[in-house]
């Protein structure tokens, strides 16, 4: 009898309580890394090898400390459900390409001590790692974070190291005209001369390495759609929310293109953990989300506020789940009857 | 009420009771002054003073306090004696004093010093305060150390101003937050230490910080 309940009762960390039961972690984790490739096939495009060099370093980082904790902690080495290569592949993508390779590594490993080892692994962090770590080193090395941006080139194998400001900063310090006399320096396509939002779309402008195509990003995202391991109350609410914050704004245009508002809204805003697990409480962290990233744009001190404002919005979850709990089954029929 | 002893009362602020670490008190000037071990040690060493100062003026003047007074009472004892404290350091280390004054002046409103008179001090004869005094000011001043230390280090590079690494290996650390992750480390480092010599884990630690 109690044999048999035991094997009853099967209990496991963490994201299988959003969809169907019979997906394990490891294949949503390895699906998602599937859906960034496409976002970093063509940063090397245009930023060359560096872009995968540094999305390398970040993996090997955020792996070490994956390893480091769980033989810290004497628990199973959980490195095969790929959530540890999701967070560097994804740490990767919300640098600046022109930086050293080692910051990355240091980044990633800090942010998975941090933000996730000592939380006590998957499913147990509060903040989504690959930003923690992002904001760790926006603190530790502040100058290459904030200005080692290379100018996209196709084809550059080696970039020349020429760097230059990003089109939110420019439109933070120098105006709309500066930012849009930006993009006659970004190079047009076969296709000929492009408009300052095609080439936004398509990724043609200086940017973090996974954040600058809004096509590919797309791309990867409804590959997760089709597969059913995200859903469109996160991202779509995001978005609505930037977007509504961009009417007050210079450019809504470029507030709603040029910074990591795609890559944040399908990549990092629907991570499992830190996410409200019921549809109402989803819409109103996504709008949260895009409300603080406007808010932060336009009257705060950073040129760029995905990151923060995701990080914000993620100590709202707690609250978020029980402000807006799973309707208990039948309750609507309880409510007629009473 | 019998006291404990000497060692017990000393080892007890030190580790047991540890101020920053166990009680995850004034964590706030903690995290504010130990940017560098210099700023650390001078408010570590003013705390010192002032708790012991103070847990033996609370001890020695309790037959004349009425209890229903206590507390503003003591908080007069403890302005006393951070007042000579803070004039002292002025005189004597005016470069130091520049960047942490602040917080010597805030002794006055440490929770740690407080709650040894009332909890402490004004049950106990003068000896055991005393002792109990110099132990939470020494468990303090460990703090200050052991966090100003391991910040400079890994924030600045260096010790006491003197270069060790040449270069700045990971400036989180001297920011507030790097503050924060230093101290909830080293937290974490006394609660392991706990479980490793086999002791239950103490009700104040940690995971309340």
């Amino acid at each position: 009898m109690a044999a048999e309940q035991k094997q009853r009762l099967t209990l496991s960390f963490g994201p299988h309580i959003h969809y169907p039961l019979g997906r394990s972690t490891a294949e949503l984790m390895w699906t998602v890394n599937l859906a960034l490739m496409p976002a970093l096939v063509w940063a090397v495009l245009i930023f060359g090898w560096q872009a995968l060099a540094l999305t390398v370093s970040a993996v090997l980082g955020t792996t070490l400390g994956e390893m480091a904790m769980c033989a810290l902690t004497k628990t199973r080495v959980t490195l095969r459900d790929g959530s540890a290569v999701c967070s560097g592949i994804l740490l990767a993508f919300v640098i600046a390409p022109g930086m050293p390779l080692y910051m990355p590594f240091v980044g990633g490993f800090l942010g998975i001590v941090l933000a996730k080892g000592v939380f006590g692994g998957l499913g147990h962090n509060i903040f989504n790692v690959a930003l923690i770590a992002r904001a760790i080193m926006m603190a530790t090395f502040p100058v290459p974070m904030t200005t080692a941006w290379l100018v996209p080139k196709f084809g550059q194998i080696v970039p020349d190291g020429t760097t230059m400001a990003t089109p939110l900063a420019v439109l933070k310090e120098h105006g709309l005209d500066a930012a849009l006399a930006l993009f006659q320096q970004m190079p047009d396509t076969a296709l000929g001369a492009l408009a300052p939002w095609e080439k936004l779309m398509l990724g043609l402008r200086p940017g973090c390495i996974g954040e600058v195509s809004v096509v590919f990003i797309l791309l990867g995202a409804a590959f997760l759609l089709y597969k059913k391991v995200i859903r469109l109350y996160i991202p779509l609410s995001v978005i609505a929310g930037t977007v509504f914050m961009g009417l007050f704004s210079a450019s809504p245009m470029l507030h709603s293109l040029a910074g990591g508002l795609w890559l944040g809204a399908f990549f990092m805003a629907t991570d499992y953990v830190t996410s409200p697990i019921t549809p109402r409480g989803q819409i109103v962290f996504g709008l949260g989300i895009g409300l603080l990233t406007g808010m932060i744009r336009i009257w705060g001190g950073y040129p760029e506020g995905v990151c923060y404002a995701i990080l914000l919005m993620n100590i709202m979850v707690p609250a978020l789940n029980e402000w807006f709990p799973p309707r208990r089954f039948a309750s609507r029929f309880e409510e007629v009857n009473a | 009420m019998s006291s404990p002893s000497a060692k017990v009362l000393i080892m007890r602020g030190l580790f047991d009771e540890n101020p920053v670490f166990r009680l995850a008190l004034s964590l706030c000037p903690a995290v504010a002054v130990t940017t560098s071990l210099k700023n650390g040690l001078l408010l570590g060493v003013a705390v010192f003073c002032v708790q012991v100062l103070s847990s033996v003026s609370a001890s020695v003047l309790k037959p004349f306090i009425n209890p229903r007074i206590r507390l503003p009472l003591f908080v007069l004892i403890v302005a006393l004696w951070v007042s000579a404290v803070d004039m002292i350091l002025a005189a004597y280390f005016p470069a130091i004093y520049a960047q942490v004054g602040l917080y010597v002046k805030l002794i006055v409103a440490f929770a740690i010093i407080l709650s040894r008179m009332e909890l402490f001090a004004s049950k106990n004869p003068i000896w055991p305060s005393t002792l109990d005094g110099i132990g939470m000011g020494l468990g303090f001043l460990l703090a200050m150390i052991l966090t100003g230390s391991l910040r400079e280090l890994v924030g600045s590079g260096s010790i006491l101003g003197i270069t060790i690494i040449p270069t700045k290996p990971l400036l989180l650390a001297v920011l507030p937050a790097g503050g924060f992750f230093t101290i909830g480390l080293i937290m974490a480092l006394f609660n392991w230490i706990d479980l490793m010599r086999g002791k239950k884990l103490s009700s104040g630690g940690g995971a309340h910080g």
